[in-house]
Order: structure tokens, then sequence, then C-alpha cells
């Protein structure tokens, strides 16, 4: 008899770089950057940047993260979404190593509003995947914007405590087209993680 | 076909905190995550296409001017839902250590030698039928300094894509019966034997190459099961 459980979680490692995110560093090709822009994407482009840090405050130089999300319609790039695609060519995902110093940053376009399962629209939200040595799954955490008012009735957001919400929304940079949002993988400010 | 992702499937994972793991210590959340349903988001995923992916990408050993060093060998196997269906056209990128147990990695100090023939990156596509093939150089074990005499089994690098975000894998595949098993907090993080029995690859004669390769296979099983199935026992 088969043995149809799932494949565990191993962690990426330190040495992941020359693999997944090279860059230009090393002889290999990025399958995937850090931006999910393509020359017919609608919708206002932003990007979003921060830094990781670990328990000890210590920025996190070798943490690999992952977004998917929605167009600027609230439509996914995948045929299990069944409503139309406008975007043709928009993906939907990127990839991004930190440097140094823990940063990261990805460049994409602010998503749309998507129904949570009782058709309840969920405000704008990014998904984040944070791999990294040390942490042997990966974790899963979300993206909302400082500068919508849908946050309020989020029904995802609902779920986390008033004074954590803080640490999943990326904050505007006046004037710019820029958000910010740090990761702290624990400790007092920890970022929330769902289990999904 | 609709799939659901059982939460339960993740207890084959690893717990965030295994202190014989040391750089788990300062990076696994204080705080129990969040339970919530699985919305749009969560249930959909990035499909890509063999654009992604390049002729000869699968194959490791073909990637510079010359052959690198090493036992030449064979990885195969198929990506699987928990159903034991087939998942088609999964990314599937892998990483490793050459022969000598050296990465490439700017910051691998062990002092072993690099080999100019070896990159150790390679990546492909599972066919309709979930199955994907690589040819590689078989990886050397390599210290890590976690602990006095700290060494991990030879293993190879794996990241997978699956019908959704949450389907998402990155795991190690190891080599059957090494030594190295017991004394490795790594291998060791997964609590349940049958689910670390699941990261070991079956050597495989049958697909083993005479006088060129030896053949390793490793099926990879993804979180997923139809939503409707068909019978209700
Ligand atoms: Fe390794």
């Amino acid at each position: 008899m088969q043995d149809n459980g799932i494949t565990p979680s191993q962690t990426v490692g330190p040495f992941f770089k020359y693999g997944l995110t090279p860059n230009g560093e090393y002889a290999w090709n990025d399958a995937f950057t850090s931006s999910t822009l393509t020359p017919d994407v609608t919708g206002d482009r932003i990007r979003i940047e921060g830094r990781v840090f670990d328990g000890d405050g210590v920025a996190v130089p070798d943490c690999m993260l992952e977004i998917w999300q929605a167009d600027a319609q609230g439509r996914f790039a995948d045929p299990q979404d069944k409503r139309a695609l406008p975007n043709a060519s928009f993906r939907g995902f990127a990839r991004c190593g930190t440097d140094k110093d823990g940063n990261y940053a990805f460049d994409t376009i602010k998503p749309g509003v998507v129904p949570d399962p009782d058709g309840k629209p969920q405000a704008p939200h990014i998904l984040l995947a944070v791999f990294g040595r040390g942490m042997l799954r990966h974790l899963y955490t979300r993206i909302y914007f400082s500068d919508e008012s849908g946050n309020a009735a989020d029904p995802v957001l609902a779920l986390v405590p008033a004074d954590r919400r803080v640490t999943l929304t990326a904050v505007r940079e006046a004037g710019k087209p820029i958000y910010r949002l740090d990761l702290r993988l624990q400790g007092d400010n920890e970022t929330v993680f769902f289990d999904v | 076909m609709t799939f659901i992702y059982p939460t339960d499937s993740n207890k084959a994972h690893p717990l965030p905190l295994s202190p014989d793991y040391k750089s788990s210590i300062k990076r696994a959340p204080s705080k129990p995550l969040i339970p919530m349903r699985h919305t749009l988001s969560e249930l959909t995923g990035p499909v890509y296409g063999h654009e992604t992916v390049r002729e000869g990408d699968n194959d490791l050993t073909r990637q510079h001017s010359a052959e690198p060093i090493g036992e030449r060998i064979i990885v195969h196997g198929h990506v699987r839902d928990e159903d034991g269906r087939g998942v088609p056209n999964s990314l599937v990128e892998i990483w490793q250590a050459n022969s000598c147990g050296r990465y490439v990695h700017v910051r691998d100090q062990h002092p072993a030698p690099l080999d100019p023939n070896f990159t150790g990156a390679g990546r492909t596509q599972s066919d309709a039928s979930g199955y994907y093939r690589f040819v590689t150089i078989k990886p050397g074990a390599y210290p890590w300094g976690n602990h006095h005499n700290a060494w991990r089994p030879a293993h190879i690098h794996l990241s997978v894509f699956g019908y959704s975000f949450v389907t998402r894998l990155v795991t190690q595949m190891y080599f059957p019966n090494d030594p190295l098993f017991p004394f490795d907090p790594i291998f060791n993080s997964v609590p349940d034997e049958k689910a670390r029995a699941r990261m070991v690859s079956s050597f495989d004669l049958e697909n083993t190459q005479p006088e060129w390769a030896l053949c390793y296979r490793f099926d990879i099983v993804l979180r997923g099961k139809n939503a409707t199935p068909m019978e209700n026992t």
C-alpha cells in the first residue's frame, strides 16, 4: 500500500542563492525576478520594501521571499480562477532574496479586491512566503496596505489581534508609490504568520 | 478537479523550533500561527510554462566545457498529490553541493575543492503524468559547524510548486542508508519516522543505465486532495 503522506519540508539552507536567486552573480539564470510587472499590466505600479530581522533584532541576510497576488481587478493568473483575465501576461508571482543588511524589495501593482469563501470582499492584499536558513518550513503571511479603507472590514485581518495588525500593514511613504514593511521572525513585534 | 488542502497534512512538517538545529532558535516564531480559511488567494498559485525551463536545464553535468568530477547519477520520480495523482507541469528546481561536498556559494568555507565544471543548479517541469528527471553528480557530505563534528548527510535541495500557493514545498532529498541520518538535526526535525522516510530516495536498479549512471527514484507528494471524492465511504 502506497504511503501518500506529503513530503516534509526542509530548510532552504544558507546556500540557495546560486540556484534560486542568482541575479547575475552565478553561472545560472533566474527563473523569477523581484518584479511582477509586465508591459501590458494595468493598475497602480508600486514598490514594497523592507528588512527582515531575527529574534535578536539582527538583520537576516539569507532569506528568500516569494509573493503571490491578484491583478488590479482582483483576478489571479491561474486557470483555477474561473473569471476572465484581462492582464494577459501578468503572472502575479515574484521572488526576492534579502541582501547583506536584510533588505528586500518587490516591484508590482496594487492588487484589487478578492472575495473570501463567503463572497465578502477582502481588502487588497499580497500573500508572502518567507524561507530562510534556520527555518525548517517557510512561513506564510500577508501584506496589506496602510491607505486602504477596506482593511477595517477585512475578514482575515479580523482574525488578528488589533495590536498585531500593524505587522501586516505596509506603510505608504508620503507622495511616493512606495510601501515599507519590515518582517520580524520572532519576538515582541513578531510578524503575524498564518496556519494555512 | 477542485482541490482542498487539509491543514492536518502539515503535521508531517518539522516543528519550526527544533533546538538541536541551532539556527532555528532565533528564527522560529514565538507566537502561535493564526488559523484561517483558505480564500481564492491561497487556493490559486503561479503557473509557469516551458519558457521558464530551457532545453538541458535538467542535466547538471553538461553546463560547462567538460564533465564534472564525481559519480554521475539519474534522479527521477513523480510529483504527486495526496490522492496519488500525478501533478503535471510542476516546476522543480534543484541545487546541491559538488561531489566533494562544496557549494559554489561564496559563503561556503568548506576546504574542499570547487569543480570548474559543476555549478550545481538545475530545473525542470514535470510532464503530463507528473514525471520529472534530472542527470547530476552525487553530492558529497559536508561539515556545517552546528555542533561538534556536525556533518550533513549527502542531499539535494529541491523547490517545488504545485496547484496553489499553499502547496509550495522546499525540501531535501537524501540517499538510502546514509550513516549520518541519526546525527543530523535537520533530517530529524521531522518528528514522524514515516514522514522522514519520505525524504529518502530509493536506489532504482531497473532505471540504472549500464556503463553510464546509477539511478535514484524520489517521489514528491504535495498537499492537495480531491474536494469531491467519487465514493463516499
Ligand atoms: Fe545543503
